[in-house]
């Protein structure tokens, strides 16, 4: 590894989230490991359910309550996070680490106007003065690309379209410069013209600011124009992970290999062609999972992967979690079955 | 009122002819027309005030051929949803007719429609009865059209489960106990029961993973081939529209910029509408960035259209002509192509 590990804005190893439901427990996020450095983007990709957005509200601390959280190291800028108190934590959040949500007409509060909500974090964590936060406020709404940028302030949530309410979660995300912003899916709600324009100014401003982010997304075209590296997730477990030129050129995961192949790609995919869909359905992570869980769908599955498999490392900062990660696999591959 | 003869199209489905000529002029028919078709709604107003009205749906007129797919694509608000509700008899239209195989629809006709035309929705999860066991779901359409006795009707059932490739097991289930792709397999089903000539595909894959999305758009390529369906496929995703229709019309604010064949509109597009959605499709190329599509974000007010050219003010080449007078939708000569721009 080229960088000291000292040099992590954020240290996650073992991270376990465990909920309780009528069933059992739900195994929402099975001891993964990542780390995010100072000023990169990282995304976090995978489908619904694989524990995504799970392990951004683990960071946040904004888990639900009678989720259950587990980990060896959970360190934010060499602040352990899971000793820490609600209060030392509360004072992280909005200053220090901040949040963009996926449906912002969910995350704004409808009762109170833009100015106030951009502006109570500023108040609360740095002190300023009322007038210094709306200058602040102003500057950003502009650099966000907001017209008219003062009155915008005595606005409400209902009178802005969602491409500008995503603007302001972004302006919003960055008065307090923080250092590392978590961004759950949030260009998901919006049309492809809005999308890229979004995407847009996220990385240039992210790049502008140096700030860290962590990118949540299913899209695996958005991740491929934005993201540093890719953590790919799949039932609560980081399968891949590698910087994103190597990932695309070079999967290791037969799960990352099925993902990049179903997706279309003009040019490559002749029209009207048969698209390679991984079969079957993701596994139900209530009770004990043992092997590898990618193993019932996986179309070069052994009987080694009944056992769970390790973490391979591939090449610097390339892992897979997969037996056969790093050689090709001995026995023909089973013949594939899609009815 | 309207003083056109209603003229029913209720008759069964026919078996496909034996003659020649019958079915060469079927060939010929588009299997579905769309004839300057609008959807205006009054929005506001009071007893002795005027509301605003508000276009959801423009003068909309498009063929589709028999067995081929017609991809249409916009932003939300568009009126693409509101055109697909238009063709399955949920909305009554402002003006303008429907034609199926050749003969015109009135909204008296809505369960003779529901015949030829059925639609499969964005959200599995939603456009199933949550109390309803799977045949029952599958098998609703059969009942109020009085199709076939009990017995018949299982026996339609279970073929068309086998067909959408669902066990046969799931007819007993309730929809909670299928997962999100197995449930658009139903809704498939339910769609395909009735032996429709026509699919209103409203995002069918938008709500399901990528993992999922790739086995129904195999479903439904694989259908149309088997029973010779004529699509209407509503998607933003681009991808997967190139990769299913043969043509593609493009709406922006109630209205077609543009329409063309496959290859025409992702090859050579004459719409900046167009060309700026097709930039913004981020396909996956590491390393290309996100591109500038040069549109502003001044997102039109669809009860208070621009004046002239209703993309004029996000175009990034509009001139003076574009902001006065509203371009018609031409036919390109050359190409059985059409695009209503005055720069193309």
């Amino acid at each position: 590894m080229s960088r000291l590990e000292v040099n992590n804005l954020l240290e996650v190893k073992n991270l376990r989230v465990d909920l309780p439901v009528e069933a059992g427990t739900l195994h929402a996020v099975r001891g993964i490991d990542f780390h995010v450095e100072r000023g990169e983007m990282l995304c976090l990709v995978g489908e619904s359910g694989c524990g995504k957005s799970m392990t951004s509200l683990a960071l946040m601390g904004l888990l639900p309550r009678k989720a259950r959280l587990k980990a060896d190291r959970l360190q934010f800028d060499g602040i352990d996070l899971t000793t820490l108190s609600e209060r030392r934590r509360s004072d992280l959040r909005g200053a220090r680490m901040s949040m963009i949500f996926q449906e912002p007409m969910t995350a704004l509060n409808p009762a109170y106007t833009l100015g106030n909500q951009l502006c109570e974090g500023l108040i609360r964590h740095r002190g300023v003065s009322r007038q210094e936060a709306r200058e602040r406020a102003i500057y950003l709404l502009e650099r966000v690309g907001i017209s008219a940028a003062r009155d915008r302030l005595d606005q409400y949530p209902h009178q802005l379209s969602g491409g500008l309410r995503q603007r302001v979660m972004i302006a919003m995300a960055l008065m307090c410069e923080p250092d590392l912003i978590i961004a759950d899916e949030p260009t998901t709600a919006l049309d492809v013209t809005i999308q890229a324009q979004i995407l847009r100014l996220l990385r240039e401003l992210q790049q502008e600011f140096g700030t860290a982010v962590i990118f949540i997304t299913h899209d695996l075209g958005v991740v491929a124009r934005i993201a540093d590296r890719v953590a790919v997730m799949y039932a609560g477990e980081v399968i891949e992970s590698a910087p994103t030129p190597t990932l695309y050129a070079n999967p290791g995961h037969p799960y990352t290999r099925g993902l990049l192949s179903c997706i279309p790609a003009p040019g490559k995919t002749p029209p009207g062609s048969r698209l390679q869909a991984i079969p079957g359905v993701v596994p139900s992570l209530v009770g004990h999972v043992e092997g590898c869980a990618f193993r019932n769908r996986c179309p070069q599955a052994q009987p080694i992967c009944e056992r769970t498999p390790p973490l391979m490392s591939l090449s610097g900062d390339h892992r897979a979690r997969c037996h056969y990660a790093d050689r090709p696999v001995s026995a023909p591959p089973q013949p594939e079955t899609i009815s | 009122m309207n003083a056109q003869p209603i003229i029913e199209v209720a008759e069964p489905r026919q078996l496909p002819s034996t003659s020649d000529s019958a079915s060469a002029s079927r060939a010929a028919t588009p299997a579905l027309e769309i004839c300057g078709l609008s959807k205006t709604f009054t929005l506001g107003g009071g007893l002795f005030k005027r509301g605003r009205t508000l276009g959801a749906v423009s003068d909309v007129s498009l063929r589709i051929p028999r067995g081929q797919v017609m991809g249409l694509v916009g932003e939300s608000g568009c009126g693409k949803s509101t055109l697909a509700k238009m063709l399955l008899g949920l909305t009554t239209p402002s003006d303008g007719d429907v034609l199926v195989d050749g003969r015109p629809v009135r909204d008296a006709d809505q369960k003779a429609l529901a015949r030829h035309i059925q639609p499969i929705f964005q959200d599995p999860y939603s456009s199933l009865n949550p109390r309803k066991r799977i045949a029952q779901i599958v098998g609703l359409p059969l009942r109020v059209h009085g199709i076939g006795t009990p017995r018949e009707q299982r026996a339609r059932i279970a073929e068309t489960l086998d067909v959408v490739g669902l066990p046969r097991r799931a007819a007993e289930q309730f929809p909670g106990q299928l997962s999100g792709g197995q449930r658009q397999r139903v809704a498939i089903a339910r769609a395909l029961i009735m032996r429709p000539d026509i699919v209103i595909c409203d995002e069918p894959t938008s709500a399901l993973d990528v993992s999922v999305q790739a086995q129904i758009l195999n479903l439904l390529l694989d259908l149309k081939a088997e029973f010779g369906l004529t699509y209407l496929f509503i998607s933003h995703d681009l991808a997967v529209v190139e990769h299913l229709v043969d043509r593609v019309a493009v709406m922006y604010l109630g209205r077609i910029v543009e329409e063309g064949t496959r290859e025409q509109i992702f090859g050579s597009p004459r719409h900046p509408y167009t060309r700026a959605l097709l930039d913004s499709a981020l396909t996956p190329e590491p390393g290309m960035g996100v591109p500038d599509i040069g549109l502003g974000d001044a997102t039109p007010d669809p009860s208070d259209p621009p004046a002239g050219c209703a993309f004029h003010p996000r175009c990034p080449k509009a001139q003076a002509a574009c902001r006065q007078q509203r371009p018609r939708l031409e036919d390109i000569r050359s190409d059985n192509a059409r695009v209503a721009c005055h720069l193309a």
